[in-house]
C-alpha cells in the first residue's frame, strides 16, 4: 500500500471523500465571517467582523495583545459562544465541516506530563475522522507516522511527551494538525518559543501546505518575520483593520492604527518598513 | 483487553490464598491467625463480601482516579466525596433503613448537586476553582453530619450510620456487591469504549472540541461515574477517605508509566491491593475501620513507588546523578591528565601525582583518589609505586574526546554564536560532557573541521584519538577529515 497524507498527496485525499467530489472551483470560500461579535464578560473582543477569506491563502493575523487574535479564530471553529453574527466554513455552519477543520492550539495549553508517546498525540489527528468507539488502524498509525516524518520527528514516536524541546513540541502538535488531513488550519501562534530550526521547517511546511491549495490561518506576534512569512495578512485589533496582500497591508499607517500608540512596536514597525522599501 | 494483566494477577491471587491459608494455620493457632484463616478459607459470605467488595471498588476507583488525576482534578474528587455525605443520611431517612439503592440514589444526586454547585460559584463569581471546593466540601460535610447525628439519636434507628464516615468492609452485603458489580461494569464498559474520546478531551479539551467531540457530555458523562465509584466505594471506605482511594492507586501508577492505558490498569490493580490488604486486616483487628486501613495500605505502595520506582523514583533518579557526576568528576581528571601532557608538548607517557595535584588545584590525596578511579574503569594505571599514572587507550580516547568537544564548543560559541572568547570556558565545561558522537560531527562540519580553538590550541581530531596513546612530540592537528576548499 503506498502511504499518503494530506501533505504529500493531495489528490488522494480529495478523492477519498464522496464530498470532494464535486467540482471545487465553485466551492463557497473556506472561511466567511459576517458581522462577528464575540464578547467575554460582556466586554467586547472581537466587534462586527466582515471576512471573506479566499481558498489556498496562507494568512497571517497580526495584532497587538488582547487584539482578539486567539478569539478570532477559535470563534472561527466553534469553541466560543457568539454574541451576534455567523462563520461559515465552504458555505456551511462549521458543525457540518468539522472535518475539514485543522488546528494547533498554543502550545502552553496543554499539560506536556500527560501520560502519552508522541505517537498518541499525533494519533489524536485522526479521532475526529473516525467516529466514536473507533480505535485508530494500521492506515491511521501509517498517515501519523508519514506526518511526523514530514516534521522530522519520526525518531521521537515512542517518547512521553515530556521529554521534548519546546521546539519539538510545536513540531507535534503540527504533525497531529497535518493527521487531520483539513482543508483548512487554524494555527495559534505555533512560532512561539521555538527554535530557530523549527521555525524555519514549519513555515516551509506552512508553504507547502499552500502550494496544495490548503488555507491556513495562523496567528503571527512577531511583526519583523510577518512579512516574510504570509502572503496576506489580517490586521486585527478588535476589528478588522485592514486584510490583503502583505505588499498592500504591511504599511506604516495601517500598522500604527492596528497597535495604536504603542511606541516601541511602532519603532519596529518603522524599522521594518524602511527595511522593505 | 488491556486490562488483562490485573485481571489475571487478581485470579492468581485468589487461588493461592487458601494456600496461604493453609500453611498458617500449620505454624501456630493463635486467634489472630485463627481470623486469618477464617478470611482466607471464605467460608464466611461477610468474608466473601469483603474481599469482592474492595476488589470491586479497587477497580472502578482506580480507573476514575486514573482520569481525575491527570486532568488535575484530585481536589474535585475530594470535594465530591464529601459532599455525598447529606445524601447518604436523606437516602437513609428514605425507610428508615440502610437500603443500599436509596442510599446510592441520595449519595450520587448529592454529589452531583455539590459538583454543580462548583462550577456556579466558579461561573457566577470571581472565585476559583479552588475557593469554591473548599467551600462546597465543607458546607456539604457540615449537614452531612448534623443529619447523621440527629439519625443516630432517633428511636427505632438500628445503627452503625458512622460506618459510612470511615468505613466498614464488613458490613458490606449482598446487594451492596450487586451495586458495586454493576458499577464497576459500567466503568469498565465505558472506559473500554470510549478510552478514545476521554483520552483527547483529558489531554486537549479545545482540540477535542475543534475535532468535534462532544466534550461536555464527556465530561458529565465522567463526573456522572466518577460519583458512582465515591458512593459504592462508601460503604468500605468511609466518606472521610474515599477521595484517597482515588487518587493515591493513580497518583503510585503516575510515577510508574508513561503511557494511559497502563496507567489506568496499574491504577486499577493497586486500587484493588489496597481495597483487599484493608479488608484483610480490618478483619484481623476488629475495632479499627475498613478505610484508614485501606488507604495506609494504597500509602504504602506509594511510598514503595516514590523511592523505587525504575525511572521516576528517588533513589533511581538519586542514583543517576550520582553515577552522572563521577563520571564527570572522571572525565575532568582525565581532561587534567591530557592537559599536563600538552604543557609539555606530550614529552614521555606518565603524569605524576604531584603534577596532576597542581594542575587541578587540589591536594595529592584527592589526586590520588582521582586516580584510583580511572584505575577502576580501565582509564588508566599506576606506576612508580602508585606515584604515577598513564593512560591506557581507553583512557586516552576519552581524554581526547573531552578536550575536543571542550574546544570545539568554544570554538562554535565565539565563532557562531559571537560570544567573547573569555566568556566561552564556563559553558563548555559542562556541555564537553554531554555532546554525543553525531553532534561533534555537525559542529565539525559546522567549523569547517577548523584545528585551532579561540585560544590557538590545537583541537585533537580523530587520528589523535585513534593513536591509543598519547604522541611523543608536538602532534600534528589533525582532524581525520580534509578540510573544504
Amino acid at each position: 500500500m503506498t502511504r499518503w497524507c494530506s501533505a504529500c498527496a493531495p489528490d488522494s485525499l480529495f478523492n477519498e471523500r464522496p464530498r470532494d467530489k464535486r467540482d471545487r472551483r465553485n466551492e463557497p470560500p473556506p472561511l466567511e465571517f459576517h458581522d462577528l461579535t464575540v464578547a467575554y464578560h460582556k466586554r467586547p473582543v472581537l466587534w462586527g467582523i466582515d471576512l471573506e477569506i479566499p481558498k489556498g491563502q496562507l494568512v497571517g493575523i497580526i495584532g497587538p495583545n488582547g487584539a482578539g487574535k486567539s478569539t478570532l479564530i477559535k470563534a472561527a471553529m466553534g469553541l466560543l459562544p457568539l454574541n451576534s453574527g455567523w462563520v461559515k466554513v465552504f458555505g456551511e455552519p462549521i458543525k457540518k465541516n468539522l472535518k475539514r477543520v485543522g488546528y494547533v492550539p498554543q502550545r502552553e495549553s496543554v499539560d506536556w506530563d500527560f501520560p502519552v508517546s508522541v505517537m498518541d498525540v499525533v494519533l489524536m489527528g485522526r479521532y475526529g475522522h473516525l467516529g466514536l468507539m473507533r480505535r485508530p488502524k494500521k492506515h491511521d498509525r501509517d498517515i501519523a507516522r508519514d506526518c511526523l516524518e514530514k516534521v522530522k520527528m519520526l525518531p521521537y514516536a515512542n517518547r512521553q511527551i515530556s521529554n521534548l524541546s519546546g521546539g519539538q513540541q510545536q513540531r507535534v502538535f503540527l504533525a497531529r494538525a497535518l493527521a487531520q488531513e483539513s482543508d483548512i488550519y487554524f494555527m495559534d501562534e505555533p512560532f512561539a518559543g521555538v527554535d530557530a530550526a523549527t521555525e524555519s521547517a514549519i513555515v516551509a511546511i506552512l508553504h507547502e501546505l499552500k502550494e496544495r491549495g490548503k488555507t491556513l490561518l495562523v496567528v503571527h506576534h512577531d511583526l519583523p518575520t510577518a512579512k516574510e512569512y504570509f502572503d496576506s495578512l489580517l490586521l486585527l485589533n478588535m476589528r478588522v483593520v485592514a486584510f490583503g496582500p502583505t505588499e498592500e497591508v504591511f504599511k506604516y499607517d495601517l500598522l500604527q492604527s492596528t497597535y495604536g500608540g504603542r511606541l516601541t512596536i511602532l519603532s519596529e514597525v518603522a524599522e521594518a518598513v524602511r527595511e522593505k522599501s | 483487553m488491556r486490562h488483562l494483566p490485573a485481571i489475571v494477577l487478581l485470579a492468581l491471587l485468589a487461588s493461592v490464598m487458601p494456600a496461604w491459608a493453609d500453611r498458617i494455620g500449620d505454624i501456630s493457632e493463635t486467634s489472630v491467625l485463627e481470623q486469618a484463616k477464617r478470611f482466607f478459607s471464605f467460608r464466611d459470605p461477610s468474608v466473601r463480601y469483603a474481599i469482592i467488595g474492595s476488589i470491586l471498588l479497587g477497580i472502578s476507583c482506580g480507573l476514575m482516579g486514573g482520569f481525575i488525576v491527570v486532568r488535575k482534578m484530585a481536589l474535585f474528587g475530594d470535594t465530591l466525596s464529601h459532599a455525598v455525605l447529606p445524601g447518604v443520611a436523606l437516602g437513609f431517612l428514605w425507610n428508615m433503613d440502610k437500603d443500599p439503592v436509596a442510599i446510592f440514589i441520595g449519595a450520587t444526586l448529592a454529589g452531583l448537586l455539590g459538583g454543580a454547585m462548583v462550577a456556579l460559584i466558579r461561573q457566577t463569581t470571581r472565585l476559583k476553582e479552588d475557593t469554591a471546593l473548599g467551600i462546597v466540601l465543607a458546607s456539604f460535610f457540615a449537614v452531612g453530619i448534623c443529619l447523621l447525628t440527629r439519625i443516630q439519636k432517633m428511636p427505632g434507628n438500628k445503627g452503625g450510620l458512622d460506618e459510612f464516615l470511615f468505613g466498614s468492609a464488613a458490613s458490606i452485603g449482598r446487594a451492596d456487591i450487586i451495586l458495586m458489580a454493576v458499577v464497576t461494569g459500567l466503568a469498565l464498559l465505558l472506559v473500554g469504549l470510549f478510552y478514545k474520546e476521554l483520552l483527547v478531551t483529558s489531554f486537549d479539551a479545545a482540540f477535542a472540541r475543534a475535532a468535534g467531540f462532544p466534550v461536555n457530555v464527556i465530561n458529565y458523562a465522567l463526573t456522572l461515574l466518577l460519583a458512582f465509584s465515591v458512593v459504592v466505594a462508601l460503604r468500605a471506605v468511609g466518606v472521610v477517605l474515599v477521595s484517597a482511594m482515588l487518587i493515591t492507586p493513580a497518583a503510585t501508577a503516575y510515577l510508574l508509566t508513561d503511557r494511559m492505558h497502563r496507567l489506568l490498569g496499574l491504577a486499577a490493580l493497586f486500587g484493588v491491593m489496597a481495597g483487599a490488604v484493608g479488608a484483610f486486616i480490618s478483619f484481623l483487628t476488629t475495632n479499627i475501620p475498613t478505610g484508614p486501613l485501606m488507604v495506609m495500605a494504597a500509602t504504602m505502595v506509594f511510598v514503595l513507588a516514590f523511592f523505587f520506582g525504575p525511572r521516576h523514583g528517588v533513589l533511581m533518579r538519586w542514583w543517576r546523578q550520582k553515577s552522572r557526576s563521577a563520571r564527570v568528576k572522571r572525565e575532568n581528571t582525565l581532561k587534567a591528565v591530557y592537559h599536563v601532557l600538552e604543557a609539555r608538548e606530550f614529552e614521555g607517557e606518565g603524569v605524576s601525582l604531584r603534577e596532576l595535584a597542581e594542575r587541578r588545584r587540589e591536594t595529592l590525596d584527592e589526586a590520588r583518589a582521582q586516580s584510583g578511579a580511572l584505575c577502576q574503569h580501565h582509564f588508566a594505571t599506576l606506576h612508580d609505586d602508585g606515584d604515577a599514572i598513564h593512560l591506557t587507550p581507553d583512557g586516552w580516547q576519552r581524554a581526547c574526546e573531552i578536550v575536543r568537544n571542550h574546544r570545539l564548543w568554544e570554538l562554535y560559541l565565539t565563532n557562531e554564536a559571537h560570544i567573547a572568547p573569555d566568556h566561552v570556558h564556563e559553558d563548555a565545561e559542562i556541555i564537553e560532557h554531554v555532546l554525543g558522537e553525531e553532534t561533534v560531527r555537525e559542529l565539525e562540519r559546522a567549523l569547517n573541521h577548523a584545528t585551532r580553538d579561540p585560544h590557538g590550541r590545537s583541537i585533537p581530531g580523530i587520528a589523535d584519538l585513534a593513536t591509543g596513546s598519547a604522541p611523543f612530540g608536538p602532534p600534528e592537528p589533525v582532524t581525520g577529515y580534509t578540510p573544504r576548499p
